[in-house]
């Protein structure tokens, strides 16, 4: 199948600033590609440019298998969502829908029609003559997405458009932004500096750091096997937990010794990951270490654990102790027993380890 | 009681009124002297000539006489010419409905551009046009009148629209300008993505959002044109002078008798479209210097 979107060595300078260096991406029909990094990483650019609102200083776009690296955006068939929603503010929600369609010459019974299913799908029929100062910022993010949907693009481009609502409000309108993509089947592009909404959205996600591709891939292998420190940092709430460890093999498999500040080192073993260098950063997700029993397997340890904070969050009960010099943080059920300052076997599972180099931060199992 | 006492000041009920009935008075004495020069002027053009020989300068008229008036309008003289302000007022109003709107547009699209389209150099470009703004006119009279020769328009009502549009353009640029920078960039790009080109987003997206800072441009601009002595003295020639300038030679010419009553007509007619545009628009003025932000 032909890519709907094809970024092929993109590069983009202000001046000497480089904003993007060499970035390769692309996106399949129906995919839902999330651009996520934090403020700054030159993911909003990327999206200006994918939108032709920005330049590009070199490299190569395709939309829809045409080449639109030098096409001006009202013929790059795309529709965008704003942070701001920017919506014309003189005139009513029906005028914002249909400005496009009048801009471009479509016929005034068509425009009706048009705005009709847009505004049914999107439950604002009752406001087409309100004008954007009278709504509320979840209703003006429905006019906003009004206006890309009326279009009937072939990409969508959406800018942080979750960003100034309320926590709750985001939630709701982000279930709504899947279902959408789930019932319309386009392709989407969405920025967001927030994991949560790039983890629950996307089909594909590219991470992003200082204008430079990360690590592009599904969720689950953005979440899994993190390409470098910095994914494996970034992406995830609690972060994954990168303990300092000290490698030595021993046949097949790898005994991993991890300093403390009181007592003997821990050491654990992995029966898989042989050949790893000496110095190594042992990444493991909060969820892959909890109490003592309640995971088996060859990759799993029990260490006895001094716990120093415990957080109860609902569903589950954070405890935090400290491993290597660093702060750890476990996942265990909400019932634990676990008590601030007492000692706690903790059960590690490697099997979901992920081992990055301390110098260069890359992933090396 | 107690609580009150601690308070440095708390003045009684009645103090409070008598206090807001004082500052009333000194408002009402303050806007009666400012307006004493217009009283003296409407009473003085409703008088004969006798009767402001022989009476005091502040008395009302005791016969109410509009001749002063159809004099200033029609028939007084300014030199060896009798045809009052009539024709230099409708010479005025040719020059500053076109100079006003000319500039106004102009300074609408020039701060559009500046605003919203930045390209390399906007900020010089702009901090040049409001340098102009400052440039003493009496600089530019002798390099202007050059112009105005070369390209042919010297003397002619056209050529003055020309030299107040120019010198319009820095003024309503600013003002233009610094009511767009508000208006968040992103509405630019979504009409873009939208299909809209660069005039299409002005008129349908940025001109209906401008009124309050169209209203202060065009009332500043009519003041300044309107009102305008130097241009017009200097760039006019018999039958093309704007009404200031007319105004200037009945008043200075007149030999004879002064006609003070005809004097103070042709003085108000001469001022009164400013007062009337701003009586009009007015409030609008207020409004659009205030005006910021235009929540999307």
């Amino acid at each position: 199948m032909e890519a709907m979107l094809e970024i092929r060595h993109l590069d983009k300078n202000y001046g000497a600033t480089e904003i993007l260096k060499d970035v390769n991406v692309s996106a399949e029909p129906g995919d839902f590609l999330v651009l996520v990094g934090p403020s700054g990483c030159g993911k909003s650019t990327l999206l200006n440019c994918i939108a032709g609102l920005e330049s590009i200083s070199g490299g190569s776009m395709h939309i829809g298998g045409r080449d639109m690296t030098h096409v001006s955006p009202k013929d790059r068939n795309i529709a965008m969502v704003f942070q701001s929603y920017a919506l014309y503010p003189t005139m009513s929600v029906a005028g914002n829908i249909t400005f496009g369609m009048k801009v471009r010459g479509v016929d005034a019974a068509t425009r009706a029609r048009k705005l009709q299913d847009v505004a049914r799908q999107l439950q604002i029929e009752q406001l087409l003559d309100r004008r954007p100062s009278q709504l509320s910022g979840g209703q003006r993010q429905r006019v906003a997405m009004g206006r890309a949907l009326v279009r009937d693009p072939q990409l969508f481009l959406f800018d942080e458009p979750l960003s100034n609502l309320d926590a709750k409000l985001r939630v709701e309108m982000r279930l709504e932004i899947k279902r959408l993509h789930h019932n319309l089947g386009a392709t989407m592009v969405y920025v967001t500096h927030d994991q949560i909404e790039a983890m629950t959205l996307a089909t594909k996600i590219v991470v992003l750091k200082d204008g430079v591709v990360q690590q592009t891939g599904s969720p689950a292998e953005i979440y899994r096997r993190p390409a470098n420190l910095f994914v494996a940092d970034f992406m995830g709430s609690p972060a994954m937990n990168l303990i300092p460890a000290r490698a030595s093999r021993e046949g097949s498999s790898t005994s991993l010794q991890i300093e403390q500040a009181d007592g003997a080192p821990v050491v654990l073993t992995d029966i898989g990951n042989g050949d790893l260098p000496e110095d190594v950063i042992l990444g493991l997700r909060p969820e892959d270490i909890v109490e003592a029993g309640f995971r088996s397997g060859h990759h799993v340890h029990d260490v006895a654990c001094r716990i120093d904070m415990v957080e109860p969050a609902g569903a589950d009960t954070f405890v935090v102790f400290r491993l290597g010099g660093r702060q750890v943080t476990a996942r265990l059920q909400s019932d634990t027993t676990a008590r601030q300052g007492s000692t706690l076997d903790l059960a590690f599972d490697l099997d979901r380890a992920s081992y990055f180099s301390p110098d260069t931060g890359e992933r090396l199992n | 009681m107690a609580e009150s006492t601690s308070l440095p000041f708390v003045p009684s009920r009645g103090g409070a009124v008598a206090l807001r009935w004082l500052l009333f008075a000194v408002l009402a004495l303050f806007a009666l002297f400012y307006l004493m020069p217009l009283f003296v002027m409407i009473t003085t053009s409703l008088k004969s000539l006798d009767e402001i020989r022989t009476g005091s300068l502040v008395a009302l008229p005791e016969s109410v006489t509009f001749e002063a008036w159809t004099t200033a309008w029609s028939s007084a003289c300014s030199g060896i010419q009798c045809e009052g302000l009539r024709p230099y007022f409708w010479n005025s109003v040719a020059l500053t409905v076109p100079a006003v709107a000319l500039s106004t547009l102009l300074g609408a699209v020039n701060g559009y551009i500046i605003a919203q389209w930045r390209f390399r150099g906007a900020n010089l470009i702009f901090s040049l046009m409001l340098f102009g703004c400052f440039i003493p006119f009496q600089v530019v009279l002798l390099p202007m009148a050059r112009t105005l020769g070369f390209i042919g328009v010297a003397g002619t009502i056209p050529g003055l629209i020309l030299v107040h549009v120019i010198y319009g353009i820095g003024f309503t640029t600013l003002f233009f300008r610094n009511y767009y920078v508000t208006i968040p960039v992103e509405l630019v790009k979504a009409a873009k993505v939208d299909g809209a080109g660069f005039f299409r987003i002005f008129w349908s997206i940025f001109m209906p959002l401008s009124l309050p800072i169209l209203m202060v441009t065009v009332i500043w601009q009519f003041t300044q044109i309107w009102n305008d002595f130097l241009f017009g003295v200097s760039f006019s020639q018999a039958g093309t002078q704007p009404v200031t300038v007319a105004l200037n030679n009945i008043v200075n010419s007149t030999t004879g008798v002064k006609e003070y009553n005809v004097n103070m007509a042709a003085a108000i007619i001469a001022a009164f479209p400013t007062l009337f545009v701003y009586a009009v628009a007015g409030k609008y003025f207020i409004r659009g210097l205030t005006a910021g932000s235009v929540k999307g």
